[in-house]
């Protein structure tokens, strides 16, 4: 079976909110644009188009209806749509290539997290008989399993603002994040809590956002770029939504996503956890050593576009490998509360 | 390289108005269990689940899937969303199938569903879309422009509409999981219903379905496998154009023709009409059945509706299309285009009951969404593809 590499990835700034619609269109059409001139492609050499996004996050059906606009969809295109974070929007355009129908796909995500409010609007993720009607909203759900974690002894306060701090750090060489700055943890541990344990730099920012991936089957791709970032494996999983049925402080579908793919030598991981304690899950859950290079854009904490977010994960980490300052990238997205469904995949440089 | 896939087994629920006797985790088990009991596997045998559904918003739960992991065998397995609009249960089924086409996984289970018992459908679909003129006449209202159109440009009688009607409702009744159960409705009768919107009238109309539809697709060796006939995917097709451009043909859509033009290439057929035995379209209203015909390229531009006149598209004609009763029996809106894929495949599985088309070999499921605009196709057969 043949293999695919991501020849290109272009993103929006992460804003806190955005004067266009909701249909994504006015973030998409730029970004398509950028992605394009990187790969020097055009509409007419995509075989197969998918994107990611959601219509609660729009608040109207068929949302993604008005976003194929942002192509210019005529003549008509070869396209599918997830209501998940487009990173599986990237796993599906993955397997079409891999049937050998198409040799070229182009995936995007986008959403627009500042239509609505935000942790109540994702609170009607949660089981619509038994869980929603109290109205758990996510980051409350979010700071529950951080308290697990750290009555359990898995975590501390501290190595969660560490995590934050360095996020920020390194978000101050990214020109498209939302949040910066060179703060210390001792500053942070100092902040009032927001929803305790979790405090503000604690939690990913509310971000309006789109990327765009473009993947290309591995015979085809070094004629787009130079050093084509092949995708050597991508798994995902999903745990249970019983939140009192599943141990919060692990993510076993990371673990099981993990395991049938080949993670060690891994240079960089850029990994999706809108939350810090949720970072130190997931590189646990992965077995990411502290040689690994973890979330360099400055990660989810630095702008977290919902339903594209996830994608851009996967694009920062290609981006790495593509540039050369990374031979074998990881990278993850998440979805659901408390960290509830997960994706992998490992990238490397193609020879 | 293309791996062979075929559907093992499908499932679907009794479709009824309100199935406010079931969660619709209940709901989709129906659909699951008779799945997996007609393609004989169990949970240890399925590698991934495919879920599809139209907008969250006609039950009011964001992602569902997500609470639905348990029900649907899914936790600790890989999980997919689809939601295409109305064609979401024809790509749903295809997007199950290249999971295995592309070798990844051996046997997907997929299921698309609707509850829109849970919520109000009505509101769902009734909040503005930015820079669009509100047409504020539910799908009905919306398609009926492009029926007239059709009417005009054709030249068709105005019987031709009451006639697939009739016709669909009838073959519902030999259907023990169609929504309605008309065995003795007639052309005459289908007329003189109540006009909803000119020339749409009320029997004319697809009902408001609670239903689920699941189906097992499994690698070759699964088929090779199975103890009874499995449907063989030949070629599967998917193509999108924008709601609104100017120019755009409504009543015979380019994207709609360009999936028809791949799915036969693929399929290896030249003359669909003599070599393809039954069809599942997806006919909301009457008259979409001549419209799809020639968009299909079943018949020429202008000429669909002399199929449908001269009662070759019933059972026992040469082209039975529905036999099922379709969609204007049963409109579990996410699981329609499920419904055709899996109808589809039961008529060349042999096991179709009291609706099977007489030595059924091959043929066609389509499902299409929005105005007119997602289509998806998949052609199913009895002996394996080239």
């Amino acid at each position: 079976m043949s293999r695919v590499s991501v020849v290109g990835f272009a993103q929006s700034d992460c804003v806190r909110q955005t004067p266009g619609t909701t249909n994504g269109v006015e973030m998409l059409v730029p970004t398509l644009a950028e992605a394009f001139e990187r790969t020097g492609l055009s509409k007419s050499d995509i075989g197969f188009w998918c994107s990611g996004s959601s219509d609660y996050l729009a608040g109207r059906a068929f949302s993604f209806i008005s976003a194929v606009d942002a192509i210019g969809a005529f003549p008509p295109i070869n396209e599918s749509h997830v209501e998940m974070d487009a990173a599986w929007a990237l796993y599906e355009a993955w397997v079409k290539i891999r049937t050998g129908e198409v040799d070229t796909a182009l995936v995007y995500g986008f959403g627009k997290s500042s239509a609505g409010t935000l942790r109540r609007v994702l609170s009607l993720q949660t089981d619509p008989y038994t869980v929603a009607p109290l109205w758990p909203d996510s980051i409350s759900i979010a700071a529950l399993q951080a308290r697990l974690g750290l009555e359990s002894g898995r975590w501390s306060e501290k190595d969660m603002a560490e995590v934050a701090a360095r996020s920020l750090a390194d978000a101050r060489d990214n020109p498209q994040a939302q949040r910066s700055g060179d703060v210390s943890v001792a500053d942070l541990l100092d902040a009032p809590l927001t929803a305790d344990p979790l405090r503000a730099h604690d939690i990913a920012p509310i971000t309006d956002g789109a990327s765009v991936i473009i993947l290309a089957a591995e015979d085809r791709a070094r004629d787009i770029v130079s050093r084509p970032a092949a995708i050597t494996g991508i798994e995902h999983r999903v745990d249970s939504p019983v939140l009192g049925a599943r141990d919060l402080t692990r993510s076993p579908s990371t673990e099981m996503a993990g395991a049938a793919l080949d993670v060690k030598d891994i240079d960089v991981a850029e990994l999706h956890a809108p939350f810090t304690h949720q970072e130190l899950i997931l590189r646990g859950a992965l077995g990411l050593g502290d040689d690994v290079r973890i979330s360099p854009s400055g990660g989810a904490l630095a702008g977290n576009p919902m339903f594209s977010a996830g994608l851009s994960r996967i694009g920062e980490a290609a981006r790495r490998v593509m540039a050369g300052d990374a031979d074998r990238a990881l990278a993850h997205a998440t979805s659901g509360p408390a960290l509830q469904q997960n994706l992998v995949a490992v990238m490397e440089a193609q020879q | 390289m293309k791996q062979r896939a075929a559907v093992l087994g499908t499932g679907q629920t009794h479709h009824k108005a309100k199935r406010q006797d079931v969660s619709m985790a209940g709901l989709l088990r129906e659909a699951i269990d008779r799945a997996m009991a007609d393609a004989q596997v169990g949970w240890d045998d399925i590698d991934a689940v495919v879920i599809g559904k139209a907008p969250d918003l006609f039950e009011g739960v964001m992602m569902p899937e997500l609470y639905l992991a348990d029900a649907l065998g899914a936790t600790g397995k890989p999980l997919l969303r689809v939601h295409t609009a109305g064609s979401v249960g024809g790509s749903t089924s295809i997007v199950a199938a290249s999971l295995v086409q592309s070798g990844e996984h051996r046997r997907v289970l997929t299921v698309a569903y609707e509850k829109q018992s849970e919520s109000n459908a009505m509101w769902a679909l009734s909040i503005p879309i930015p820079f669009n003129m509100p047409v504020g006449a539910g799908a009905g209202g919306y398609f009926a422009p492009h029926v007239r159109s059709y009417i005009r440009r054709s030249g068709a009688p105005e019987v031709v509409g009451a006639m697939v009607a009739a016709k669909d409702r009838r073959n519902g009744s030999l259907n023990p999981y169609a929504h309605l159960q008309q065995s003795d409705i007639t052309v005459e009768q289908v007329q003189a219903s109540q006009m909803l919107w000119d020339p749409i009238r009320y029997d004319e109309t697809c009902p408001s379905s609670d239903g689920a539809c699941a189906m097992v697709i499994g690698d070759e060796a699964s088929g090779d496998a199975a103890a009874e006939g499995v449907a063989w995917i030949h070629a599967t097709s998917m193509r999108t154009e924008p709601t609104t451009f100017a120019g755009r043909d409504q009543v015979n859509p380019q994207a709609g023709r360009d999936a028809a033009t791949q799915l036969w290439r693929d399929a290896g057929i030249t003359d669909p009409l003599s070599e393809v035995d039954a069809a599942e379209i997806y006919v909301p209203f009457s008259w979409f059945e001549p419209m799809w015909l020639e968009n299909l390229g079943f018949t020429a531009e202008g000429e669909g509706w002399k199929l449908t006149e001269s009662g070759e598209t019933a059972l026992g004609g040469q082209l039975p299309v529905n036999p099922s009763g379709g969609v204007l029996c049963s409109n579990p809106i996410g699981a329609s285009g499920m419904l055709r894929m899996s109808e589809a495949a039961k008529q060349v599985m042999g096991k179709a009951g009291d609706y099977q088309v007489d030595s059924a070999r091959k043929a066609v499921g389509h499902a299409y969404g929005g105005g007119s605009q997602y289509f998806a196709l998949w052609l199913v057969g009895a002996e394996k593809p080239e």
